[in-house]
């Protein structure tokens, strides 16, 4: 292997020092880690997957099924690479794999970003074709985008000039156009959708700038696109096409051309049409002696390579059957052309088999697609050229795509697929994907089995499926089926094609949305103090809520106990803020709320407020929450803090395509408002001092009534609500005062010894008063009626979304389940199954489960929410828990286990 | 990725938008009246054509307004949009 004077583009006065499998070697600038190597005359790059046969480089670009490696990079390595697409750089260190890598289990501290992008031409392939479509959109004044996979535009020869190059270089410097190198198109969607992945510092040695992402995902919205992806060359199978040395034909020419390369001393060469003819012509050119060019038209074949770590020698097989070894180093093949169609079939376009052409082309396009270069079947650098101009203008114009296959030859190809082994030799050793190291032998055992679609055999040898995705075995696969079956290749169709084209890394998908940018954290304006006093804190939807507040030395249980003892026998405090508020106003709000919501809202006065409850059209309880009536056209609804968006879009989607006649306007007002939580029998002591304007008396200031008052100082609007069934109050004022009405509460407290809480004793305290949390008692198969809130649902105001369902036989039927307390022999795992009888046979009916299950102080003892299939029928009985290792029992009890009687509400 | 033209907005990409099933669904008039088969149609029966489908859309991450579509479900060609209360062109 030897560089060629006067042959590539590599600075040849700037060597680059690599070491790969740990020896060092010396490339030049401008080379990739497969030219280097080829250079360097290492033959085998890595092993086979099963096999651990030696493998080479055996293409020039992505359709390299070999030539696996594992890179080094600033803090990690990336495994899976091809060599023919790993620039070389200083230092670079790489090591072969056995057909599959590793990743690297160290984090990922690259950066990944994405753009967003539009464009009137999207050009994909900057080969002669791409250059000249862009070149042609560019000149109109149109936006254009130029996607090329590789590190530089055509022509990549040394010397090359023409209008080619005089494109290259016009369009580096032409206003409205952006060429993206490295660039490579992974998958096309609807109307003009591409997605791109850049590599942007890879091809560095050493550190990447500061503030340059690794790599970018470029979303691109086009309005015309031109696909120029070229097509990638076919191997051809015969026992021994998979030793290091045997190469397509236009591969090794392209090593030539770009890097100066020559890849052997001594080639055969194989071909079905002209190509390898040509690639030989140019290569003995630079000195490769040609021992032969066996040409299928003319019925010579190779039928085997010998050789242990590379090719030693070629059986040639002519017309007449009769065969010899000729000694080579090197094997070109050159099996027909593939056109690179993944990304049209992606975008539902559509192929078929054109047999002048030898290949699928492209047949029905993706509105808005344009076609040019050897994508479709054409292989004249100078058609390609026109082709291209052609299409870069008609896209621009935004015209029709022409005929883009007028210029495919009308005579059919030869068409060589897979070579008959010489005695002694087995189709076993005829790869035809050697990225999976399957075999002829292996689609025979498919066919055989009674495979017929090219999807089963697919799956049932996994050719195709290897990170290559099939682009050297996918035609070849179906044209040895095609022999095989005796059906023509147009009948059998290509595999259907699926993003990604090319394999793209998790990190660049994610781009910046990792750890604390993967989703927004929403926290309250009293969150600092929370901070402060060491809450725990949980998650609900994107809030940050505390979820109690441990002294040193509690775990959870115990924090919870002393939570709700304080809140149970004297005062404790909750910050409410994140409860969904919306506010809904004008003349029609009450027509509005009373559609939606299960009760009647015009008995409501303004200054007070109800509870009320949601459900969807088919019956089931979907929110609650409460609602006040500030005045007779304006009412603040509250949501379940997990629920909020939900239901201000469902108001909003009821409201615009149902009842656009209703004058109301929903918005909002969730962050515009802090809310302070005071509940506990000491609790009107601390809202008396700090509202002394405000009449507290129980007579003065009733359950579920409203004030605007004056609370520390501050405008306030207060609400005598209780969600854990103690006197209690809720403190809302406007968000920005949220932090100083916290410490003022605190402060008041103090004498009480006011104990602040978090959404645990929370749950404790509603579960105890038999209060549903929407969500976690309910599953969106539970009825009010379910609940035992039947007496919620008003029956005399008229029709209300969820109505009708609730009179379906279903939801009327007996053995629904019904929300139960339940008093266990322990505390229970929420989500545990309930059955009424232990001992019954298996399977044992399921009669019910445990939504809610907790300590309680109040009670001194552990106590349990389940829905229970007839449960408001078996008060009073015993029901079963089996567990892992044990089965508890538990007695059936009504919902409310903490003062029944409702005397605690009112202080 | 569908391109959608919001009627208020313009051309926007689909992730901005939630779908919302079939158009021109509406709600009875009086469910009382309805068969509990009738009502069962209306909650959970819907058409599934292959070919142009009118369909509801909500700009979610823009004007938040509710709009119909007509698309072509085998294609992802979308057809036009108009306003809700508008007649199906």
């Amino acid at each position: 292997m030897t560089r060629v004077d006067g042959f590539g583009r590599v600075d040849r006065r700037a060597p680059v020092a690599f070491t790969f499998d740990g020896a060092p070697l010396t490339g030049f600038r401008g080379d990739t880690l497969a030219s280097a190597l080829l250079a360097g005359g290492v033959d085998v790059v890595g092993t086979s997957i099963h096999r651990g046969r030696p493998r080479g480089i055996s293409a020039a670009g992505a359709e390299e099924p070999n030539g696996l490696v594992q890179v080094e990079l600033g803090g990690g390595s990336e495994p899976m690479l091809r060599a023919t697409e790993v620039e070389l750089f200083d230092g670079l260190v790489a090591r072969g794999l056995p057909g599959r890598g590793a990743l690297d289990p160290t984090p990922d501290l690259a950066r990944y970003d994405r753009v967003y992008a539009h464009c009137d031409v999207l050009v994909i392939g900057g080969g002669p074709a791409g250059l000249a479509a862009a070149y042609a959109a560019s000149a109109t004044g149109a936006r254009v985008i130029l996607a090329e996979s590789a590190p530089e535009l055509w022509p990549r020869a040394q010397g090359e000039r023409g209008p080619v190059r005089h494109a290259a270089e016009r369009l580096a410097i032409a206003a409205e156009t952006r060429v993206l190198l490295r660039t490579t198109a992974i998958g096309a969607y609807d109307a003009g959708y591409v997605v791109l992945a850049e590599r942007r510092t890879d091809h560095h040695a050493g550190e990447p700038p500061p503030g340059v992402s690794r790599e970018r995902l470029w979303h691109v919205r086009a309005r015309r696109i031109v696909l120029a992806t070229g097509a990638h060359e076919r191997p051809v199978a015969f026992a021994g096409n998979d030793l290091p040395g045997v190469m397509l034909a236009g591969s090794a020419r392209e090593y030539l051309d770009r890097f100066g390369v020559l890849v052997g001393s001594r080639a055969v060469v194989l071909t079905a049409g002209d190509s390898g003819h040509d690639a030989a012509a140019v290569l003995a050119a630079a000195g490769l002696e040609i021992a032969t060019v066996a040409d299928a038209r003319a019925g010579d074949v190779v039928c085997a390579a010998d050789g242990e770590r590379r090719v030693t020698a070629a059986i040639v097989r002519d017309a007449a059957g009769a065969e010899r070894a000729l000694p080579c180093d090197l094997l070109l093949l050159s099996g027909g052309w593939s056109p690179v169609v993944h990304l049209l079939s992606q975008a539902q376009g559509t192929v078929l088999w054109d047999a002048g052409a030898g290949g699928f082309v492209p047949d029905v396009l993706p509105e808005g697609w344009h076609l040019a270069g050897a994508v479709t079947g054409v292989y004249d650098h100078d058609a390609c050229l026109a082709q291209g101009a052609a299409a870069g203008a008609e896209a621009a114009a935004a015209g029709s795509p022409n005929g883009a296959a007028a210029a495919r030859p009308a005579e059919p190809a030869t068409m060589l697929w897979a070579v008959p082994p010489p005695a002694g030799r087995d189709w076993d050793e005829a790869y035809v994907d050697q990225q999976r190291d399957a075999t002829v032998a292996d689609v025979r055992r498919a066919a055989a089995a009674g495979l017929r679609s090219p999807e089963h055999v697919k799956r049932f040898t996994t050719i195709g499926t290897a990170n290559d995705q099939g682009r050297t075995s996918g035609v070849l696969t179906l044209g040895v089926m095609a022999e095989l079956l005796e059906t023509p290749i147009a009948a059998l169709g290509p595999t259907t094609f699926r993003p990604p084209f090319a394999p793209v890394s998790f990190a660049l998908l994610a781009g910046p949305d990792r750890g604390a940018l993967s989703d927004p954290v929403r926290t309250t304006t009293i969150h600092p103090w929370h901070v402060a006093h060491g809450a725990v804190f949980e998650d609900v939807g994107q809030w940050k809520r505390p979820w109690f507040y441990p002294r040193k030395g509690e775990d959870l249980d115990a924090a919870v106990l002393r939570e709700c003892a304080a809140a149970r026998e004297s005062v404790a405090m909750m910050d409410a803020s994140t409860l969904g508020k919306i506010d809904v106003q004008g003349p029609d709000a009450i027509t509005f709320l009373n559609r939606l919501y299960t009760g009647d809202f015009s008995t409501l006065k303004p200054g007070r407020c109800r509870y009320g409850l949601l459900c969807t059209a088919d019956g089931m309880v979907f929110d609650d929450g409460v609602t006040m009536r500030l005045s007779e056209d304006r009412f603040l609804v509250t949501t379940t803090t997990g629920n909020a968006a939900k239901v201000l879009d469902w108001f909003e989607e009821w409201l615009q395509t149902e009842w656009p006649e209703l004058r109301v306007h929903c918005t909002s007002v969730t962050e515009q408002w802090a809310t302070v939580a005071i509940a506990g029998p000491r609790s009107r002591d601390v809202v008396g001092a700090l509202a002394p304007g405000l009449d507290v008396s129980r007579e003065g200031f009733g359950f579920m009534h409203i004030r605007e008052a004056t609370v520390a100082g501050l405008p306030a609007r207060v609400c005598r609500v209780s969600f854990s069934g103690e006197l209690a109050y809720e403190v809302n004022v406007p968000a920005w005062h949220g932090l100083a009405l916290w410490e003022a509460v605190w402060d008041a407290g103090q004498p009480y010894g006011i104990t602040p809480y978090g959404t645990e004793t929370m749950h404790v305290l509603r579960a105890e008063k038999g209060y549903v949390i929407v969500g976690q008692d309910t599953d969106g198969t539970v009825t009010p009626q379910d609940l035992g809130l039947g007496w919620m649902v008003a029956q005399d105001k008229g029709d209300f979304v969820g109505r009708r369902s609730h009179a379906r036989a279903d939801s009327r039927r007996p053995g629904r389940k019904q929300l139960v307390g339940l008093l266990p022999t322990e505390r229970l795992p929420e989500g545990a199954q309930l059955v009424l009888d232990a001992g019954a046979a298996v399977p044992v009916p399921m009669a019910g489960f445990v939504t809610s299950s907790y300590d309680s102080a109040a009670l001194g003892r552990p106590f349990a929410l389940a829905l229970l299939e007839d449960g408001r029928a078996l008060e009073g009985t015993t029901v079963h828990v089996p567990l892992e290792d044990r089965t508890p029992t538990a007695e059936v009890v009504g919902t409310v286990l903490v003062d029944p009687e409702g005397t605690r509400r009112d202080g | 990725m569908l391109l959608i033209p919001c009627p208020y907005c313009g051309e926007r990409d689909e992730t901005e938008f939630r779908y919302g099933g079939q158009a021109h669904v509406p709600y009875p008039s009086d469910p009382a009246a309805l068969s509990d088969a009738e009502w069962g149609t209306y909650l959970f029966v819907r058409d599934n054509p292959k070919g142009p489908f009118a369909e509801r859309w909500v700009h979610s991450a823009g004007c938040r307004r509710w709009f119909n579509v007509r698309r072509d479900t085998a294609t992802h060609r979308v057809l036009g949009s108009y306003r809700i209360g508008a007649p199906a062109p």
